[in-house]
């Protein structure tokens, strides 16, 4: 039996999504070892329970909420995929301003017509049982951990800094070019993609388990960042993960 | 027969987001004829507060997923604007091209993975491996040939990394361009012609429908506008992008967390047929023909033809594509450091016919460069209305087919627009107070 494997979307950008149908290459493989029972953005048939749940997206709404529960209910694994899944991601970012008057200012009176919550990863709701960080997601990463799970073997984990993958791919570090760059504290496992085409590391993958915030912050203002916009630089995909 | 319907299609499938179908008729009358948009909005404008300007087009290529490439380079556009970035003909160029590939990759995924199935009564993609597998394969070939072309030049196509604010960080070699150049032409073009093909066998199955509207798109005099140009109405004619608030007019319907829009008439059209209605002239000879071939007129009125149109545009977009590197090539691709030294702080605004039609950004900095007000106005917002209006004409034509029957007509006249409601719900205009 081949598994049964769904694909959900959240609140996000659907394109992690997107990026399993920019597997061309590999897409007909894929597809001859599972059945994809479910996967609302190509597809019209659902399903009433999955071997693996692959969830984009995080939580926003208490309708949200609620689905998740019910796709966690009838999936034997679930799997959180990218960052707003994984750690809120860039979604998070609005729990730092007061929603309230934001609210106000796009919908005016109407403000409270549509009920939204802050934004929170799936596992703030139900547990998650693997995760494919990134955002996007990284496509070698997702097909390392596809692979893993229908083989029965274990997915591989990243707990070392971009820094180590920017050193082995012989990158030049981007604070000799004027750059200041979130690479030191940041989860690797995307092969320090954004460093080696010259842009900065935004710590998408989110921070690694024993980060040294003080740390990071000391080489962004040794660097000539002010403390306020060193923080707000390590927030952008990690709001949930900073204390300052 | 007075006829009773209570249609409810909860989630519509093959469209990027959330969204549901809602007709009631009672008696033969027709009191609702909406698609909901359901879609938890995401507030970008709070997230955008404060950010500096090289942060913007970070945050607002995620917007949406399939539309990052537009998002980015739109945003990247009015920060320029605003704090008088001037950026060279070589980067002009190259983010002309990234849209050629965006717009390909996304018309591929549409008419192919989205919209197709319809036309051969299928309920996705999957079962057509069996039935249409040179079909399929040959899909997966464009979508592949396009997303190199984002690869190659901005690292990636899905939330590109090296377009920035004055320039490019990295640019391809002149080696890598000119294998694109050779691969757009001896597998890009002649699948596109293929693609032609069974559109033309599939066109007997598309929908009679015609509801004449206001169709609004970029124009311009040197090419059949993407990148840039003036605001052109079918209705009025040109307007200059920095007026667009008079033509977006927004307002905040209640089945709707994404706002609708209104110009001349109750509603307006923008996208791949919009663009075909106002700049046809300026195609490619063989995008022209190869409209001819699939039956899409001059003034098309079919909004079910959005997917002809498209089509139409993968093989204009190949032919430019190929021309854009001709052009890098004869001007010498040089190492530049993007421009990023301010000489103003300010408003500024921009415009980009991405796929699903015209996409504004808008944003005003402080002297430091941080953003202080955000407004972005999606296509797919502008077409809700659109939809609607649609919807109201013709579900009382079809009234005398089954339940069924309209269901499905209804779900493809939706999905012919090619809907991106992450997008649509994902930023909604305001200004921040200071401070």
């Amino acid at each position: 039996m081949k598994p049964k494997v769904a694909f959900f979307d959240f609140t996000g950008c659907e394109g992690c999504q997107l990026n399993k149908l920019n597997f061309e290459n590999e897409l007909l493989d894929i597809l001859a070892h599972v059945d994809i029972v479910e996967f609302r953005e190509v597809m019209d048939e659902r399903a009433d329970s999955y071997d693996i749940a692959f969830v984009e997206g995080g939580i926003s709404s208490p309708a949200c909420v609620e689905r998740i529960h019910d796709i966690r209910r009838r999936s034997k694994i679930l799997v959180a995929m990218g960052a707003c899944a994984v750690n809120g991601g860039i979604n998070a970012l609005k729990n730092r301003q007061p929603i309230d008057a934001v609210r106000e200012a796009v919908y005016g009176e109407d403000k409270y017509l549509f009920a939204t919550l802050p934004a929170m990863p799936i596992s703030a709701v139900v547990k998650v049982d693997l995760e494919v960080r990134g955002c996007p997601m990284s496509q070698p990463d997702f097909l390392k951990l596809f692979k893993a799970l229908v083989f029965g073997k274990q997915p591989p984990k990243y707990d070392y800094a971009v820094c180590v993958e920017c050193k082995l791919n012989e990158n030049e570090c981007l604070f000799n070019t004027g750059q200041v760059c979130l690479g030191p504290i940041s989860r690797g496992g995307c092969e320090a993609i954004c460093p080696g085409f010259g842009q900065f590391c935004t710590g998408c993958r989110g921070f690694v388990e024993d980060m040294n915030e003080a740390a990071m912050l000391k080489i962004l203002t040794d660097h000539g960042v002010s403390r306020d916009e060193a923080r707000k630089q390590m927030t952008l995909f990690n709001a949930t993960e900073v204390s300052v | 027969m007075k006829k009773n319907l209570n249609i409810n299609v909860h989630h519509l499938t093959r469209v990027e987001g959330h969204g549901n179908i809602v007709v009631n008729m009672r008696d033969g009358v027709l009191e609702t004829a909406h698609l909901n948009i359901v879609e938890p909005p995401r507030f970008f404008e709070a997230m955008l507060k404060g950010r500096k300007f090289t942060e913007a087009a970070i945050i607002t290529s995620r917007i949406c997923g399939i539309c990052s490439l537009g998002h980015q380079i739109t945003s990247l556009k009015a920060t320029e604007a605003a704090l008088g970035l001037e950026v060279s003909e070589q980067t002009v160029l190259l983010r002309k091209l990234l849209i050629m590939g965006a717009t390909i990759q996304s018309n591929v995924l549409h008419a192919y993975f989205l919209a197709a199935p319809d036309f051969l009564n299928a309920t996705s993609v999957f079962p057509l491996i069996a039935t249409h597998k040179d079909v399929v394969v040959r899909a997966l070939r464009m979508k592949r040939l396009a997303n190199e072309i984002g690869e190659l030049i901005a690292g990636r196509a899905v939330h590109p990394i090296t377009p920035v604010p004055g320039g490019f960080t990295q640019i391809p070699s002149s080696h890598e361009l000119s294998a694109l150049r050779e691969k757009l032409i001896n597998e890009g073009l002649p699948d596109a012609i293929a693609t032609v093909e069974t559109m033309q066998s599939l066109a007997s199955t598309i929908p009679q429908f015609h509801r004449p509207t206001e169709y609004i798109s970029l124009k311009n005099d040197t090419d059949y506008a993407f990148y840039d140009g003036e605001i052109c109405s079918s209705d009025v004619g040109n307007t200059a992008v920095e007026n667009y608030l008079g033509i977006t007019n927004e307002f905040v319907v209640t089945h709707s967390t994404s706002k609708h829009a209104k110009h001349n008439r109750g509603a307006y059209m923008v996208g791949a047929l919009a663009r075909w209605n106002n700049n046809q002239s300026q195609l490619t000879d063989q995008a022209k023909s190869a409209a001819r071939s699939m039956g899409l007129t001059p003034d098309c009125h079919n909004p079910y033809m959005i997917t002809i149109a498209q089509v139409v545009e993968i093989i204009h977009c190949i032919e430019e594509s190929i021309r854009i590197i001709e052009c890098l090539t004869d001007l010498g691709l040089k190492q530049e450091r993007p421009n990023q030294t301010p000489t103003r702080f300010g408003r500024g605004i921009s415009a980009t016919e991405v796929p699903r039609g015209i996409l504004f950004h808008d944003y005003t900095y402080d002297v430091q460069g941080r953003i202080i007000a955000a407004n972005c106005v999606i296509p797919t917002g502008q077409n809700l209305a659109n939809i609607d209006a649609d919807m109201q004409k013709l579900v009382p034509e079809i009234v005398e087919k089954t339940e069924p029957e309209i269901v499905h007509a209804l779900e493809m006249l939706v999905r012919a627009y090619d809907p991106c409601i992450s997008c649509s719900v994902h930023i909604l205009d305001v200004e921040f107070n200071h401070g």
